[in-house]
């Protein structure tokens, strides 16, 4: 008790005391805060301006008078780069392929912390291998077989594949968060004579709901921004295309039409940033449950 | 997009999670079958079948196939050996792609680590911390394809509209292509990447310092310690794990890079990496022999650090 009070009332002090001498260290995180903040301004201004003001003066000019701020970039890239259907594509590419791996993994993670099996610590260092390969060696073969039955340039292609390259992180997630819960708890419900998936349902997912909400964004975020796997398995077709592919395209096809890219880009980024900063917290939590501690 | 595919993705979301406690309250109900002493020994696979299976069929599977294709020639038909991976060998752009992946593997990853430490420690000091936490976490939120384009924009030649090269002008510089010139563009490229993963090694590394003792620190300082001296004594020895956890991960980004190269260059000017090296075999040139020669070389490169991750994931085990 004494120990804690003597610190609370040391570390302050030299604070407090040399104010100025920390004018250094505000101005080094105003200046790195500007530096990371530039890029994604210099965006949204652009993709507001008109296109003659864009492809001829600097973004930061933008703020003069009179303001010449505008929609119809917007206006034009969802109509007629078919970047409006490429959004709706995104939706139904994301939201199954989110649903789809949390449910799973959720069962292979119960099984993982709480039951017995033979080859239960062999089987987890596989997921955990699985972990780290890189989707360049998984879809060459992934792509012969969805050909092979026919799923190429489909829907579901991506979502089971998403789900596949998705599961190793999400079991390790939940895996760490349901070893976690206190033992006693299944014993007792046991006692009550609760069966395994009683337990499952009434114990287990509500009391992790904030690890499965970290899951989930998570998983959103990383479907939604995939170019990859949505490239070789649904690339050559637009009607579903994702944004990331529609995108890409365009930044080959309109060169320098700063105008519409950068409304492009825009479109892109509007839901996960909504879901970025309504969701914070479980995104960082994620992250750090997710990583393997040393 | 149709009417059957909105019924369709309607029917996979409210579907799945159906069919899934189905699957559960089905696997009891077929447990109930049989002898008692028997129920927990198939139980745990019962629960474990759905995951495996869409493990094996889309990362075990192919992983094994992609090692097959290797060996193959480019149209999958006969065996030839390890000549897909000889003839790599022999191209002066695929050591100009090693070197441009190792470029990503040290500055990339290097200066990441060194920025996300630096900007979790100052922040550490500030009340406005969560401001500026959330403001460098930003572009962590935001796919590779849209960075590719508000970077690209920020390198545009004109020094009228790209900001980097405004910048170089009004300091007394020429305005600059950054993109054409090697090994100038690789830079570039990381630059970007930095500037998405540096959020990432922060919000780690803050959480990791947020463990530390403030009175251990404080005593330090008491007994005349500088800043400097608490930071490289004290704060880097206990944050070493989590730095080699952050490092590791970074190491991983790195080596998979595709999105940028492919979006900001498409792979040219010499700044192709292994992870867009794939994709360049596989669809331009149509040779699925040495695309998954690429591959194998880039899973190769991966082993040591998923070995790591299993001996720290067994020590995890360990203390649990």
């Amino acid at each position: 008790m004494t120990m804690r009070m003597s610190a609370e009332e040391a570390a302050p002090e030299p604070l407090e005391r040399r104010w100025w001498s920390r004018i250094p260290l505000h101005a080094a995180l105003v200046i790195i805060s500007l530096i990371w903040l530039v890029p994604t301004v210099a965006l949204l201004v652009s993709s507001f301006r008109p296109a003659s003001d864009v492809n001829t003066s600097g973004w930061w000019t933008a703020f003069q008078l009179p303001f010449g701020f505008t929609v119809d970039n917007y206006g034009d890239v969802l109509s007629n780069n078919n970047l409006g259907q490429s959004f709706l594509n995104s939706l139904f590419i994301t939201i199954p392929a989110t649903v789809i791996p949390v449910m799973v993994a959720a069962f292979a993670a119960y099984a993982f912390a709480w039951m017995d099996f033979p080859g239960r610590h062999v089987l987890f260092v596989l997921v955990v291998a699985l972990l780290v390969v890189p989707l360049q060696s998984a879809l060459i073969p992934v792509l012969q077989l969805t050909t092979a039955v026919g799923l190429t340039g489909s829907f579901p292609a991506v979502w089971l594949a998403h789900t596949g390259f998705g599961l190793p992180f999400a079991i390790f997630l939940l895996r760490n968060f349901f070893g976690a819960l206190p033992k006693e708890m299944f014993e007792s419900a046991y006692l009550d004579g609760a069966s395994p998936t009683t337990a499952f349902f009434r114990l287990v997912l509500p009391l992790s709901v904030p690890a499965i909400a970290s899951l989930v964004i998570f998983q959103f975020m990383w479907v939604w921004n995939d170019l990859l796997v949505a490239l070789i398995l649904v690339g050559g077709f637009p009607k579903v295309a994702p944004l990331t592919v529609t995108i890409a395209n365009m930044v080959g096809t309109l060169g320098q039409n700063w105008h519409l890219l950068t409304a492009a880009a825009f479109v892109s980024m509007v839901l996960p940033l909504i879901v970025f900063f309504s969701l914070q917290r479980y995104f960082v939590r994620g992250i750090l449950g997710g990583s393997i501690k040393g | 997009m149709d009417f059957g595919t909105a019924l369709l993705a309607v029917i996979v979301v409210v579907g799945v999670p159906a069919i899934t406690v189905l699957y559960a309250l089905g696997t009891e109900r077929v447990l109930q079958l049989i002898p008692e002493r028997r129920r927990a020994g198939l139980r745990p696979w019962l629960w474990l079948l759905p995951g495996f299976a869409f493990l094996i069929v889309f990362l075990v599977y192919p992983t094994v196939q992609t090692i097959v294709l290797s060996l193959l020639d480019r149209r999958s038909e006969s065996f030839v050996g390890a000549d897909n991976y000889i003839e790599l060998f022999g191209q002066g752009s695929f050591w100009q792609t090693i070197g441009n992946t190792v470029l990503w593997l040290v500055f990339f990853t290097g200066i990441t680590l060194v920025f996300g430490l630096l900007i979790a420690v100052l922040t550490d000091r500030v009340r406005y911390e969560t401001a500026v936490k959330a403001l460098i976490f930003i572009p962590m939120a935001v796919s590779f394809v849209a960075a590719g384009v508000i970077w690209n924009f920020m390198y545009a030649f004109n020094e009228q509209i790209g900001t980097v090269n405004a910048a170089t002008v009004a300091l007394g510089g020429e305005p600059q292509a950054w993109l054409f010139e090697w090994p100038r563009n690789t830079f570039m490229l990381i630059i970007v990447g930095i500037w998405m993963w540096v959020g990432f090694a922060m919000v780690i590394l803050s959480a990791g310092l947020k463990g530390i003792s403030a009175e251990l620190l404080e005593a330090a300082r008491i007994d005349g310690a500088t800043e400097v001296q608490v930071f490289t004594r004290i704060i880097l020895p206990l944050l070493a794990p989590t730095i080699a956890v952050v490092g590791t991960t970074i190491v991983i980004v790195a080596l998979k890079t595709f999105d940028i190269v492919y979006v900001m260059t498409g792979g040219q000017y010499d700044t192709q990496v292994i992870g867009t090296l794939f994709y360049q075999e596989r669809f331009a040139n149509h040779d699925a022999g040495t695309a998954a020669a690429v591959a194998v070389l880039l899973l190769l490169t991966i082993i040591p650090v998923m070995i790591l991750n299993i001996r720290r994931s067994q020590a995890q085990e360990a203390t649990r």
